[in-house]
């Protein structure tokens, strides 16, 4: 397969012809997109409470765009964590899962042209791949999906990191509102459709109990690649003695 | 702005743009390996799973099964009604109202 030529055609990948796939796709992220506005806000007020200025903290939710390494950094920068190395390092290992869901998107992402590809890889977070991948099971891929997916969310998180520099003082604990419970209820709405054979679920089985058994034992966000191995393996091996054409 | 500080943001954009773009970037030199997709194609599951699974079962960070654990019953019922409904109104709407509701009893 030659993946220079960016017109080919074996996979069904849209470039253009998306503009209804983009409003979709924001439509989709509506639910997620909300259930991040109180990390957005809690992440603007650690900034404060770490003695970061202003524009330190909305230019980090500009430029890492990346939660739970951001509340770590934020943290190791506010308890004078003084070797930047260590910050850098710890946000590499918690980010590294990015690059099994880039990996899972490669195929069809390595079709689009070269800018809008480095594009969408700055926006990829856990909830456009949930909302990508999703829809390239259940539809297909389309770039302009994973752009409304990946769009709305990047805007919100910067505006709602703001909003927790600004008011932080005045907002009582965001995280006490339930609005968490977005995330996991979305992810639950995707991920049901998904599971229609007998290798399906013994995938999610997996990769529910490595999960558990990953976050209470190990740090970061490791339980997630961890549990991730060992479920594709699990699918994949009990898959390898019937077919091979997939 | 302090210098170290900004050197510490941008060396964490690095690093995490790094991580988004690292697959693409291998692939787009060495092509997909055909084994790669027999595997590849459970990711979505298993990641899913990962971001629900703890989410629920260790919403502080440690294993709470019990009755103190809002997300518990509330992810069950979130559960069966994506199940059931496979739209995020309904899955998203009785969820969060176990959830209140918990906490009020």
């Amino acid at each position: 397969m030659d993946l220079t030529k960016p017109k080919t055609n074996d996979l069904a990948v849209e470039v253009h012809p998306g503009k209804g796939d983009f409003l979709i796709a924001v439509g989709d992220s509506i639910p997620i997109t909300l259930g991040v506005i109180p990390f957005g806000i809690t992440c603007g007020i650690m900034g404060i409470t770490a003695g970061m200025s202003p524009v330190e903290i909305i230019l980090m939710s500009v430029l890492v765009f990346a939660g739970a390494s951001q509340f770590i950094g934020i943290t190791m920068i506010g308890a004078g964590v003084s070797g930047w190395g260590i910050i850098v390092f710890t946000t590499l290992l918690v980010n590294l899962r990015h690059l099994l869901m880039g990996m899972s998107l490669a195929p069809y992402m390595l079709k689009l042209p070269l800018p809008f590809q480095a594009v969408l890889a700055f926006i990829l977070t856990d909830e456009s791949y949930a909302l990508t991948a999703s829809r390239t099971q259940t539809d297909k891929y389309s770039g302009c999906y994973q752009l409304g997916a990946s769009l709305p969310l990047y805007i919100v998180w910067i505006l709602s990191t703001v909003l927790g520099v600004f008011l932080g003082s005045h907002i009582a604990d965001p995280l006490s509102w339930g609005l968490d419970f977005a995330m996991p209820a979305a992810f639950l709405v995707l991920l049901a459709p998904m599971l229609v054979n007998r290798s399906s679920l013994i995938v999610c089985l997996t990769a529910a109990v490595a999960a558990v058994l990953g976050a209470m034992y190990l740090p970061g966000k490791w339980y997630i690649i961890i549990s991730c191995l060992v479920a594709v393996l699990a699918g994949g091996l009990l898959e390898g003695g019937k077919d091979n054409g997939q | 702005m302090d210098n170290k500080i900004l050197f510490i943001i941008l060396s964490m954009a690095l690093v995490t743009y790094l991580t988004r773009v690292g697959s693409l970037a291998l692939f787009r030199f060495t092509g997909i390996p055909v084994w790669l997709n027999r595997w590849l194609k459970h990711v979505p599951i298993a990641i899913l799973t990962a971001l629900i699974v703890p989410a629920l079962l260790l919403p502080k960070g440690s294993l709470d099964l019990s009755l103190q654990n809002p997300y518990l019953p509330a992810g069950i019922i979130a559960a069966a009604v994506a199940y059931k409904t496979r739209h995020i109104i309904p899955t998203l709407g009785l969820g969060m109202l176990v959830m209140l509701g918990w906490r009020l009893i």
